[in-house]
């Protein structure tokens, strides 16, 4: 019995090892054939590190390929989505959970579709409506449907996390002669910062990868996002792979560091972003 | 207290923002789309009504290849739900027993989820590469060269397009049932390990119907995922076009051919589709209960 349950133990760990290897190899592949001569990676040197570190591929990824601009540019649209949508989603999960109404549940019902509605149907109707508004190659173009499509999520996670918030406060905080923007203001949103981290995490991240709109909506190369940048990239370089590797790593990297110093929260947020529902 | 939250002004006021943003971007388009569906239309001259005429022409049609490209996404869907998934649960499973670098393997198991699927699109373009990439350079090394192949032709492209998908989302879903049975209370397992059941007895018998909610959502979202999935397919096959899914069909009749009312019919049915899909799923899973 001992050794049967010895031996599933090490079946285990084989098997838990060997799809870590799965995960990490590509990463460490494309980050060495980022530094790589096109000679090592066709066949001098397939997976070892390079022979001679080549970091002009990340000086024209850089250059030529903007990869420093796209960058910028994503997370000009990314921190304006979310600060939007937490400003939107915590005005209207008030009203949903503490505002006395009839419709209130009705509406939250409502929101939650937004959970299900895929991103893209919306996209003609959506882009006509930005080039009459002539916001089309502006940031806005993007962050207004991010905001839009990070809202139910939003309010799913904010109404959780309000409701825990005692009312007992709201009550004390009217008695002392609050109004209704002093309660919001000053006792709810500043307890609200759990959910605020949840919240910006999971749509940071949904909007930081986002390739459809972004590369309908964008035109303009001094606008464009790092998801349509990569793809552009990719074109310009399609026999030279040392560049694109570069671009992909300076896409990704800064990514994984932050997840290597907040991955538990990082994993909470979606764990919260889906299971809630 | 009453008095102040009931004030039908403030209400007003707190829900307008997201009511404007919804209805603006999500719901208004939803009926616009059904709208221009029954229309003929390129975007600048009259735009023409045809009635259902367009969604007969997308079923029937071989020029279009619709029905393709939903059997295409339906595909997806069954390897999603049937191979990603007992992946994901097996994986859930085994970090569940208080395993040694417990909190490593899970981290690095979900990473992938955070990378761009454009970048991991890229390189897996780079993975497929018949003459230089790294897979078909590890076959022909261990001499299993009549393995090695073009995995982007149209012969193989289908299982090349899930594989790098199932590499980036195999940890999300596995994230999210591991969080379920992380959540199996520990006397619950106690009392069964005591009356003698094994491991895998454990599992099947009390792991498995504790975690259901979550494998319903994991089931819903492998489902709706596949069904509207775009970026692996667009970076992939942007060029050949071997592969089409309903969502990549949308984007070349809107924005290349300028078939507006063909291009929303699409899409109202990958809305039907999805809705569909969910409460299908939610009514299986409620059956067995």
């Amino acid at each position: 019995m001992k050794n049967n349950s010895k031996g599933a133990r090490i079946a285990i760990y084989t098997g838990l090892v060997f799809w870590m290897l799965v995960n990490l190899f590509p990463v460490y592949w494309m980050f060495t054939f980022s530094l790589k001569s096109n000679k090592e990676i066709f066949g001098e040197n397939v997976i070892g590190l390079p022979h001679e570190w080549l970091w002009s591929n990340y000086t024209k990824a850089l250059n030529t390929g903007k990869m420093g601009l796209y960058f910028l540019n994503s997370a000009i649209v990314a921190t304006a989505t979310i600060l939007i949508t937490l400003a939107v989603a915590l005005l209207a999960t008030f009203a949903l959970t503490r505002l006395i109404w009839k419709q209130r549940k009705a509406l939250n019902k409502f929101f939650m579709l937004g959970l299900t509605i895929p991103i893209h149907v919306s996209i003609l109707p959506v882009y006509v409506t930005l080039r009459e508004l002539h916001l089309l190659n502006t940031y806005w173009a993007l962050i207004i449907p991010y905001s839009a499509f990070s809202l139910a999520m939003a309010i799913l996670v904010c109404t959780g996390f309000m409701n825990e918030i005692p009312r007992e406060l709201d009550e004390s905080a009217c008695i002392d002669g609050c109004s209704v923007w002093g309660i919001f203001f000053r006792v709810i949103v500043p307890l609200m910062k759990p959910a605020v981290a949840t919240v910006g995490i999971y749509t940071f991240l949904q909007c930081w990868n986002e390739l459809m709109f972004a590369n309908i909506f964008i035109s303009k190369s001094a606008l464009r996002t790092l998801p349509v940048g990569v793809q552009q990239l990719s074109g310009q370089y399609t026999t030279e792979w040392g560049p694109i590797g570069a671009a992909l790593v300076l896409a990704t990297f800064p990514m994984l560091f932050i997840y290597i110093f907040l991955s538990k929260k990082i994993q909470d947020s979606f764990v919260a972003g889906a299971i809630k529902g | 207290m009453k008095k102040l939250y009931s004030n039908k002004l403030h209400i007003l006021i707190f829900l307008l923002p997201a009511l404007i943003l919804f209805c603006g971007v999500l719901i208004a388009p939803i009926g616009a789309s059904a709208y221009l569906s029954l229309f003929d239309w390129d975007g600048l001259s009259e735009m023409s009504f045809v009635g259902l005429a367009n969604y007969k022409e997308l079923f029937t049609s071989d020029t279009i290849g619709f029905v393709r490209a939903l059997l295409n996404s339906l595909l997806l869907a069954v390897l999603s739900v049937f191979l990603q998934l007992p992946l994901a649960l097996a994986l859930a499973l085994a970090l569940g027993k208080k395993i040694k670098g417990e909190r490593t393997f899970l981290s690095v198991y979900f990473m992938p989820v955070l990378i761009s699927t454009v970048v991991i699109g890229q390189l897996f373009l780079k993975i497929y590469n018949p003459s230089y990439g790294i897979l078909n350079v590890a076959l022909r090394a261990m001499g299993l060269d009549n393995l090695a192949r073009a995995w982007l032709d149209k012969k193989n492209a289908l299982g090349s397009a899930f594989i790098p998908t199932l590499w980036q989302y195999v940890g999300y879903h596995m994230l999210l049932l591991y969080a379920g049975v992380k959540s199996v209370p520990p006397e619950l397992r106690e009392a069964a390990m005591l009356d003698g059941a094994t491991d895998s007895q454990v599992n099947r018998y009390i792991v498995l119907p504790y975690i259901k909610p979550i494998i319903r959502i994991s089931v819903i979202f492998a489902v709706t995922g596949s069904l509207k999935s775009f970026d692996m397919i667009y970076v992939l096959f942007r060029q050949s076009h071997y592969i089409e899914v309903p969502s990549t069909l949308m984007i070349e009749y809107l924005f290349s051919r300028n078939r507006y009312g063909m291009g929303s019919t699409i899409a109202v049915l990958m809305i039907v589709l999805c809705f569909g899909f969910a409460l299908l799923i939610s009514a299986i899973f409620k059956e067995e209960d």
